[in-house]
């Protein structure tokens, strides 16, 4: 029956056997040859997929049939004869980029994605030298500049990736394509500013984005002046999935952790203090384990009105999300802040006061794997007096950059340490890059909270993987604890609505908008649709964890100082006060 | 009335036949008697054209003067006043027919409905000035029979088009409607009529020309809870309204076909795709479907048999690539009306993802009377690979615009000079373009290729849904190919690249050519670029876009080349390249081109020869049309 399955074509003089149902474009590869693409991308095991076949530059001679076929969307068939290279295909494959080049800006230099850009690359692998086509005109597309996100729809090259990401992965549906022929462009509808929408930040239109369309909103010059002013104290925290992926920057292998590497280069940089993110992850399952257990304790003493699922609350574009669109459920997340903002909270208080740095000359920046940070920055309920906690977040990719001009040679950089109070962490705060990390650390947490006995195995493996939605039950001293993990917002639709008819029964779920967690969020380097990229990174992320001697949030050192000198108890006043945050209703309809 | 089963179906028909007897005998009698209540006859009908084109015409009034007129005369129960669909002789419209002697009444008024009445219907006499004079001969033809627009036409979709009233289900059913369902229903199963029409050789009338019967077989072969039966009624090709005539005229034959095919896919549910702009076919499919239901033929338990279907109708905005059939599917589903590759076919996933099978609407109407006559009659007609009629609407330069049925295999020439009439004002014939936006420009060398399928694509052109425009010796075959390219920037969805830019550029080096600015290069790069649209463009809009640009460069070349190089338009059809001068022999200098000319560009006194200064006018040419002394000409 097997062999029934497996067809046989011939693709340029190679004899190719693959199963029935395999596109051309990947039967291809079975025999080393790479056909260009640019609407297509598939991350195999996410859900984010496109195949709109509409960019026709990966089109390939089929004998027999009349016109060329879309290697991305056409299936293999018994004997079928196919021509990748052929003279033919080769000037359709040319004059069709030239056509996008016909109505793309000519400035490549000085565009944000030089040197990162898909055309480029298709233009320069086409060995294009002219433009025949140009000198007609433009298409007129509009450029916005919001908190997360920069877009300059001129350089839309209309493969609808982000249409498909926005409505397909994320069930946002803020973008589509709008108007028709020449003049179609992609946009809110109406051709309404993204601010005006429900758009959550999330930028996974950003991270697939093939040209310099959609970008992220850049602070590195914002960033640059406040590093040169001798009046500021400036701080940095970076996101733990920013150090499973910085190296990807400099050409270093996907999955290569530089945590060492980051903090050298944030001090050459001129950051007066390098703290860690991952402190305040520890800092976070403090709170949200604590207020985990509030609830849970309430539910077992028969409390009916208990609100379950807590959910989690790390994920500023998840938070968006629910205020926008559920907001008859705000009662479920957790109000316990983002790991970001707490250590904002933290560092503009307790440690400012420690070192007696008045609050408006303390500049604290995170450096993230998101875009949605850079808008959670502005939240007005995050500023003290207007001066915002995290002043703003700069991402990953910005991160690299600003080595890169400061002329750090990064790949032979020495390894540093964090600062101390705010820069030790545990392996718990490490995996919240990955979806499920989150939950495992909190795990980790409440389980020994709440059974009084030492956890036997760390790694909770059935919260871990890729998949949209996971469920697990946790044996808590027979107290049988159901939680759910979804990531992407789609998932988290489905989740929601359950919640919404009264049909989820889980006890704590977690949430990340960005396929994989953060360590696919939108201001990582570029994945290009490798899901490689994303393996190597999450299994980076739980190398990290294994690699520290402390793996449980509780266990912090400086956690447990914290608590003692300044905050109290987990959940009480002052940490109420500082950590915890509250949901607004922002729907929109 | 419902009806309940095939007895109820046959008493119906019969008594409907007794009503329409008088007009199926008056179509095959040869008799040229004029009939009027005075000479004998005893009861006499009148069929006025309801079509969209006769109604702008207000043949609405003609009918409603008719009716005054009878009444006034107290003959009104001795006349019917019948309005039906389309003639298809739309040059000489509004068209009212007098039955039994066939007189046929062209070019009508609303004031003549008095004077048809007395005359004619009461005094026998013919209103002579109202009839059609054959150009060849001179003479009045007062049947249509014996028009040559008739002759060579062969009614088969068109069948009941202008012979009943649309908005009467009964007429329909006297004329065999209905009957295709029903032995279909009692005596057939799915598979035997899926062979017929195989064996019939029907193809699909939208354009591509698809087997309907293996189209059929394929949306049979999916199994689903829920399947659709689509009527692409979509009609987008400027000029064109076939379909849009067979809906106004006869409705209920489409409505039966999709009951046929909804019972040969078992599907439940059908679907009319149609344009909101079409809003005389919709008001007539509304009636008919709801007369449909009333009389049992459409809903639940059809004829007293266990196979239920009903029809919806879907609005179009109009867009003309929502006539291709994925994304016709899309725009139902509310989506943004564009196509998306096949496969999946939309047999297997079309509407809501569920199996569908879409025709369009000739091709449905093509459908009852293949399966009451049988394959083999309508195999007999047409060629060897393209079977039975195709419907034209035929305009542009030539005397017959309108809209005619002929046999596949009929030649160009036989359309263009035998039904056509030949060219208008006795003008040069340069060019044939069928197929819509999306065909070709054929040329005098290719007026003897029978019309199929294979031949017209063989020939650089393609069949299309069956618009046909000529073109003269004035037509620009550049500006030609510039409007219909006009016509696909407009409409391109803009999904893939070749398309949405590729046909931008096409437009702009035609345009450059247009005003004179052109280059030799241009021309290259003109053939390369449409080349790689039809090569790689994901639609049949997209493949065949180029095709008007192509074929003009093939058959036009010189005239591409006398654009670019002698900056020269032969047709003078483009402003850029035509200078207007007075000729001073011929001027009287009247002052009348002076003072239209809204460029101020006319210089000169009274009485004087006036001269035109070329870098002030704008070559409107109303200093031509105005100058009675043709002064005026153009170079």
């Amino acid at each position: 029956m097997e062999e029934k399955n497996i067809i046989t074509l011939t693709i340029d003089k190679h004899e190719v056997n693959v199963p029935a149902g395999t596109m051309l474009l990947d039967a291809a590869k079975t025999v080393g040859i790479s056909i260009p693409t640019l609407c297509h991308i598939n991350l195999e095991g996410t859900c984010v997929k496109n195949m709109p076949a509409s960019c026709r530059l990966c089109v390939v001679e089929v004998e027999g049939r009349r016109n060329l076929a879309p290697a991305c969307a056409t299936r293999v068939t018994p004997g079928m004869v196919v021509h990748t290279n052929s003279a033919r295909v080769i000037r359709a494959r040319k004059t069709v980029a030239e056509l996008m080049l016909s109505d793309h800006p000519n400035d490549c230099l000085t565009c944000p994605k030089c040197s990162d850009c898909e055309l480029q690359r298709l233009v320069m692998r086409f060995n294009i030298r002219k433009m025949p086509y140009n000198g007609g005109e433009q298409s007129e597309r509009k450029q916005e500049l919001t908190p997360a996100i920069s877009r300059n729809m001129e350089k839309c090259v209309y493969c609808r990736r982000c249409e498909s990401v926005c409505n397909n992965v994320q069930s946002v549906g803020v973008l589509s394509a709008i108007r028709r022929g020449f003049n179609t462009t992609i946009a809110p509808t109406f051709d309404q500013m993204f601010t005006d929408t429900n758009c959550t930040y999330c930028g996974q239109c950003v991270a697939v984005c093939p040209t310099g369309a959609l970008t992220e909103h850049d602070y590195t010059n914002q960033l640059m002046d406040d590093l040169t002013n001798p009046d500021k104290v400036v701080v940095a925290q970076p996101a733990p999935a920013v150090r499973v992926a910085l190296g990807e920057e400099f050409g270093m292998k996907p999955g290569t952790i530089v945590t060492g590497k980051l903090a050298t280069a944030l001090r050459d940089l001129g950051f007066d203090y390098v703290f860690d993110t991952d402190f305040a992850a520890d800092l976070t399952i403090m709170e949200e384990g604590t207020e985990i257990q509030g609830r849970l304790n309430k539910f077992l003493a028969g409390d009916k009105d208990v609100k379950l699922p807590v959910m989690t609350s790390c994920c500023p574009a998840w938070v968006n999300f629910y205020e926008h669109e559920f907001p008859d459920l705000l009662e479920y997340p957790s109000t316990a802040k983002s790991p970001a903002q707490m250590f904002g909270a933290v560092a503009k208080t307790y440690w400012a006061e420690k070192m007696g740095i008045p609050r408006e000359k303390l500049v604290v920046v995170s450096v993230m794997p998101c875009l949605a940070k850079k808008y959670e920055c502005g939240r007005d309920e995050f500023k003290v007096d207007g001066n915002p906690d995290v002043d703003y977040s700069i991402s990953t990719r910005e991160l690299g950059r600003l080595i890169k001009r400061a002329n750090i040679d990064f790949a032979n950089l020495p390894d540093g340490d964090f600062d101390s109070p705010l820069g030790e962490s545990t392996g718990a705060g490490a995996i919240f890059a990955n979806t499920g990390g989150v939950m495992e650390a909190a795990l980790r947490t409440v389980y020994e909270v709440h059974t009084g006995k030492t956890l036997p195995h760390l790694e909770f493996n059935e919260v871990r993987g890729l998949e949209g939605i996971r469920e697990a039950t946790i044996d808590l001293n027979g107290f049988e604890l159901k939680v759910c993990i979804a990531h992407t917002l789609s998932n988290a639709r489905k989740v929601m609505e359950l919640l919404r008819a009264g049909k989820l029964n889980y006890h704590v779920v977690e949430v990340m908008a960005c396929p994989g967690g953060c360590i696919g969020g939108a201001g990582q380097p570029y994945h290009h649709g490798n899901i490689e990229i994303l393996k190597a990174r999450a299994a980076a992320v739980y190398r990290e964890d294994e690699g520290k001697a402390l793996r449980k949030s509780h266990e912090n050192p400086d956690i447990q100082k914290l608590y003692k000198e300044f905050l109290g108890e987990p959940c009480g006043e002052k940490a109420h006060h500082l950590l915890h945050t509250h949901y607004f209703d922002k729907s929109i309809h | 009335m419902k009806i309940l089963s095939i007895n109820d179906l046959n008493s119906l028909r019969k008594r409907a036949q007794q009503a329409l007897a008088l007009r199926e005998e008056s179509s095959s009698s040869e008799s040229e008697q004029c009939c009027g209540l005075a000479t004998g006859a005893d009861h006499l009908q009148v069929l006025c054209c309801g079509g969209t084109g006769c109604k702008a015409s207000n043949s609405q009034k003609i009918v409603e003067n008719l009716k005054a007129s009878l009444e006034e005369n107290g003959i009104a129960d001795k006349v019917d006043v019948i309005t039906t669909g389309c003639f298809g002789f739309c040059e000489k419209g509004p068209i009212v027919k007098i039955i039994p002697d066939n007189t046929f009444y062209t070019q009508v008024k609303p004031e003549d409905a008095a004077e048809i009445v007395k005359e004619h219907i009461i005094g026998g006499r013919r209103v002579e000035r109202l009839l059609y004079v054959d150009p060849k001969t001179e003479k009045a033809v007062s049947d249509s029979k014996h028009m040559d627009f008739y002759r060579k036409q062969m009614r088969i979709a068109l069948r009941n088009c202008g012979l009943i009233d649309p908005e009467n289900i009964e007429e329909y059913i006297a004329r065999d409607g209905y009957q295709a369902i029903a032995n279909a229903l009692l005596n057939q199963t799915p598979e035997e009529v899926i062979d017929i029409i195989k064996a019939s050789g029907l193809r699909g009338r939208g354009g591509a020309g698809f087997p309907t019967g293996m189209k059929w077989g394929f949306a049979r072969g999916y199994d689903s809870d829920v399947k659709y039966v689509v009527c692409n009624a979509d009609e987008g090709d400027p000029g064109a309204f076939m379909d849009r005539s067979i809906m106004e005229g006869d409705p209920n034959s489409v409505i039966e076909a999709m009951t046929v095919c909804g019972y040969c896919i078992n599907s439940h549910k059908g679907l009319i795709y149609i344009r909101a702009e079409y809003p005389l076919a919709v008001h007539r499919l509304k009636i008919a479907i709801q007369q449909a239901r009333e009389y049992g033929l459409l809903g639940k338990k059809i004829l007293g048999t266990d196979f239920d279907f009903d029809i919806e109708i879907r609005y179009g905005a109009g867009a003309f690539v929502c006539g291709e059939e994925t994304a016709l599917i899309h725009s139902m589903e509310g989506k943004r009306g564009e196509p998306t590759l096949k496969p999946p076919f939309p047999a297997e996933a079309g509407y809501n993802m569920k199996p569908t099978n879409v025709n369009n609407v000739e091709t449905l109407a093509n459908v009852p009377i293949i399966l009451t006559k049988g394959a083999d009659w309508f195999a007999s007609i047409g060629t060897e690979k393209s079977k039975g009629t195709k419907v034209f609407a035929l305009a542009g330069k030539i005397n017959n615009v309108g809209l005619i049925e002929v046999p596949m295999g009929t030649t160009l020439r036989e359309i263009i000079y035998d039904i056509g009439g030949g060219v208008k004002n006795d003008k040069q014939f340069k060019a044939v373009q069928t197929g819509g936006p999306s065909g070709g420009c054929l040329t005098v060398k290719h007026l003897d290729t029978p019309i199929d399928y294979e031949h017209l694509a063989a020939s650089g052109s393609m069949m299309g849904s069956g618009g046909m425009i000529v073109m003269d010796e004035d037509d620009c075959m550049v500006s030609v190919a510039k409007f219909y390219l006009e016509f696909t920037v407009d409409e391109s969805c803009g999904k893939c690249t070749p398309c949405r830019i590729g046909n931008k550029r096409l437009l702009e080096i035609l345009t450059r050519i247009t005003e004179g600015n052109g280059t030799m290069e241009d021309l290259e790069h003109l053939k390369e670029l449409s080349e790689v649209i039809k090569d790689t463009a994901l639609c049949g809009l997209g493949q065949t876009s180029p095709n008007p640009v192509l074929s003009t460069i093939n058959n036009f070349w010189d005239e591409y080349v006398e654009h670019v190089k002698q900056h020269k338009c032969r047709a003078k059809q483009c402003k850029a390249l035509v200078t207007y001068s007075i000729d001073p022999a011929k001027c009287k200098g009247c002052g009348s081109c002076k003072r239209k000319c809204p460029a101020n560009a006319i210089m000169g006194d009274m009485r004087k020869p006036h001269i035109i200064n070329p870098y002030e006018c704008i070559r409107c040419g109303m200093c031509k049309s105005s100058c009675r002394f043709d002064a005026i000409s153009i170079y």
